[in-house]
């Protein structure tokens, strides 16, 4: 084998995520998995919707369970339908999801975080409008 | 029929932007014509439009940004001599000139000239120095291109059609809400932009995935080289950061053009919001730039020293520190909104804590100066001089990052002096060590040597005469974008920054009279080893220029400074060089998908910032049938036989044979 084959194959044994298994000899068993995921998804989107408009459950406990559900879906479709994995081949992607959570957590507390001070400090500019009235 | 467009959109009554935009239009003619009557147009259609070569995509990206630093740069001579004249007087610029002149200049140098520069040396230098041939997205990376090249043309389109911007380079709002700005000023801006961002964006995702995903066999990720490393980290906060900028923008847009209210006064919007988002996304811009500039003094100073970089590893550590930081301390754009002094002091601490590894950089670039044999060619001369004048930008940075200073400070020339200080100092004098590094690398000549000096001299005596002066108005309370004054005590001060000015434009005429000379001088400048500067990573392993397959085998990399590594072991077997054995390349077939989409999506952007609706639509379709053309071609790529590579390959090692024994005769 060639220098430049030996290279090509090494590039390939680090194989994008879904496309592991290319001959299809664990066709049915992906297709198990995505219909997994699929009957997960659903299940926990129709419980949203469930509780949403239930009285079976404490009433101020609803968006803290929408919430719970919420997180339950990005978990089961980073799993079944993005691969994400703890294998060996998959540290990027996990690094890369861990980045993008860290950057989106800095993001949204940190603009929370400010906004509220500058409001709690300055005078929020609709009441300043009503007060010029 | 037209929109908005009438006759009036043309300033037939202002001489200054008539004459500049009839002189460009006649040089555009000119060029055009020149190209058509000497038939240049096939070649440059084949080679260059349509290729999707890393080199040439990345050249490309170079070119833009140098003329786009033409225009930039000629709003800054207008900007100093209208404060030059305007003490007590109108100067020559109306306001409403004025502030369009200050708005396009900081929009062209940020996003049309320092982000094409930095992607263009990226595009070209990463694929050579992980041995490998192209990005992983080849076609994409042309798109990205050329989208970038459709926001400067709208930009520049506004010099003759309509208006620029007056609301400084980042739009605030309630200022750029329809209410205060009813002119497609801020529309040529936020088109401009969202288009060329969408660029940025996929070009960042190709170099992530080229970085992480596609190496030469060895080379692991702590055998890059830093340049590499910068890259990913600069690559990295392109694709977090830049979707920060298309929803703030969005947003705006959304305000103007559909009646919303995000940053409106009225009806619940906060304006404060956009000054939030803004800077979440221009902080980590800032290191989008720097870092690159960052990898290339790590190259050329180890070059140019003959010693491996001190502390690699630390020096790994540290880009990706700032990597992270990058997001924390966005804050510190704008204390004096007033969110407080719990809110202001973390803010204010985390700046100066990210001013930490950047020290860490430049003590390992002292270190590995230390006890090298230092030759100062033009690339280490920009090293140099980045050295001292980025510490000093870099000090001023942290003096502003203590609240109450920035409460004295904000909004005056002192902050003016000390951005400038970093983004020329740094990210500028990083871009032209690159472009004279890697040029012999690119075109197979070097540029000429004396001329680089003289013109490395005028532009760091230009900057310091030009932005010193600057810091001195700042503390005597002179604030930023002033049209005129009547404060005897800055006259002096403003004549002087002129004066440097005047000093950068002989530096920026010297460095086109450089390249004019060096391509005309390029057989006595011809280099034939490959390896003009006994560089230590693997782009130099192969011709000057490159073949399109870059390497003929890919490099077997055993260690860090992969090339060196090669040639010490060359000279201690002192062995004949091995015959390789060649096979045949597959390589991405050239494709006009990224200019016909450009092509559309100018269309697009033009119609939406006039409000000609039908040619929105015909925009968008054309880009999209574009899209599914591309997707449903038949052939990606094409062979290249293995004798073809044999040839190739074996012309140029004969060629490198006979330069070093003409060398060692000579000496």
């Amino acid at each position: 084998m060639s220098q430049a084959a030996q290279g090509r194959d090494r590039h390939h044994a680090d194989t994008a995520p879904g496309d592991a298994q290319r001959d299809g000899h664990d066709l049915a068993q992906g297709v198990r998995s995505y219909l997994i995921g699929l009957g997960l998804a659903v299940l926990l989107t129709a419980v949203s919707f469930f509780v949403a408009g239930t009285s079976l459950v404490w009433q101020p406990s609803i968006p803290v369970a929408l919430f719970v559900l919420a997180i339950a879906q990005m978990g089961v479709h980073l799993v079944f339908f993005l691969h994400i994995t703890t294998g060996p081949d998959n540290v990027n992607n996990v690094m890369a999801l861990a980045f993008g959570v860290l950057i989106v957590i800095l993001l949204i507390a940190g603009s929370l975080w400010i906004m509220s001070h500058l409001n709690h400090n300055m005078l929020p500019m609709d009441r300043l409008m009503q007060m010029q009235r | 029929m037209l929109g908005k467009l009438t006759w009036a959109a043309i300033p037939l009554d202002q001489p200054i932007p008539l004459v500049a935009s009839g002189v460009v239009g006649l040089v555009l003619v000119g060029v055009l014509g020149l190209i058509v009557v000497k038939g240049w147009l096939p070649y440059l259609w084949r080679e260059w439009i349509t290729s999707v070569d890393h080199k040439r995509i990345g050249i490309m990206y170079c070119l833009l940004a140098l003329v786009m630093l033409l225009r930039g740069f000629s709003d800054a001579l207008l900007m100093r001599s209208q404060q030059a004249l305007a003490y007590q007087a109108p100067g020559f610029l109306p306001p409403e000139h004025y502030n369009q002149v200050f708005s396009a200049h900081g929009t062209l140098m940020i996003f049309f000239v320092s982000m094409p520069f930095v992607i263009g040396l990226m595009n070209f230098a990463v694929p050579l120095q992980l041995g490998i041939r192209d990005v992983a997205f080849p076609t994409l990376n042309s798109v990205s291109f050329w989208l970038t090249a459709t926001g400067a043309l709208l930009v520049n389109i506004s010099l003759v059609v309509g208006e620029f911007a007056r609301t400084g380079w980042l739009p605030y709002p309630p200022l750029s809400e329809l209410t205060y700005s009813p002119g497609v000023g801020v529309d040529y801006y936020l088109w401009a932009l969202q288009i060329s961002g969408v660029g940025t964006l996929m070009s960042g995702i190709n170099l992530v995935t080229t970085i992480l995903k596609i190496h030469a066999p060895g080379m692991t990720y702590l055998r890059m080289p830093m340049f590499c490393w910068t890259s990913l980290a600069s690559n990295l906060l392109i694709v977090a950061a830049f979707p920060i900028l298309t929803a703030t923008l969005a947003m705006l847009l959304l305000d103007r053009y559909l009646g919303f209210h995000f940053f409106t006064n009225e009806a619940g919007g906060n304006a404060m919001m956009f000054m939030n988002l803004i800077w979440a996304w221009g902080h980590p811009e800032v290191y989008i730039l720097i870092l690159p500039a960052f990898g290339v003094f790590s190259e050329v100073v180890s070059t140019f020293s003959q010693k491996p970089l001190f502390g690699y590893r630390s020096m790994v550590g540290a880009t990706m520190v700032i990597c992270v930081l990058a997001f924390s301390v966005w804050l510190h754009h704008f204390f004096t909104m007033g969110a407080g002094g719990d809110v202001n002091a973390i803010f204010g601490i985390l700046s100066m804590i990210i001013a930490v590894p950047t020290g860490v950089k430049v003590f390992n670039w002292l270190f590995t100066m230390y006890g090298g044999r230092v030759t100062f060619a033009p690339p280490m001369l920009w090293a140099v001089g980045f050295m001292v004048t980025f510490v000093i930008g870099g000090m001023t940075g942290v003096l502003l990052a203590v609240p109450p200073a920035d409460f004295v400070l904000h909004n005056s020339l002192f902050l003016v002096a000390h951005f400038h200080n970093v983004v020329i100092g740094g990210v500028l004098f990083g871009a032209f060590a690159g472009y004279t590094y890697w040029f012999p690398k690119a075109f197979g000549f070097r540029l000429d040597e004396r001329l680089g000096k003289w013109s490395f001299w005028c532009w760091i005596g230009g900057f310091y005469l030009a932005f010193m002066p600057l810091y001195v108005l700042g503390l005597i309370g002179m604030t930023r974008r002033m049209q005129h004054y009547d404060v005897a005590a800055w006259r002096p001060w403003l004549l002087i920054a002129g004066v440097g000015a005047l000093l950068i434009l002989a530096g920026i005429i010297l460095q086109v009279a450089q390249l004019v000379i060096s391509i005309r001088n390029r057989e006595s400048l011809r280099d034939l080893t490959g390896d003009p500067w006994n560089g230590r990573s693997l782009e130099w392993a192969t011709a000057s220029p490159p073949p399109a397959f870059n390497f003929a085998v890919l490099p077997e990399v055993a260690g860090e400074e992969a090339y060196w590594s090669i040639k010490e072991r060359a000279r201690e077997q002192a062995q004949a060089e091995e015959e390789l054995s060649y096979a045949e390349i597959e390589m991405p077939r050239n494709s006009p998908t990224g200019f016909i989409c450009a092509f559309f999506a100018t269309v697009m952007g033009f119609a939406l910032i006039w409000h000609i609706w039908w040619m929105v639509a015909l925009g968008a379709a054309g880009a999209f049938a574009t899209f599914v053309v591309f997707a449903w071609r038949n052939r990606s790529e094409y062979v290249i036989p293995a004798a073809e590579v044999a040839r190739v390959d074996r012309a140029y090692r004969a060629a490198r044979r006979k330069a070093y024994a003409d060398l060692q005769a000579a000496q």
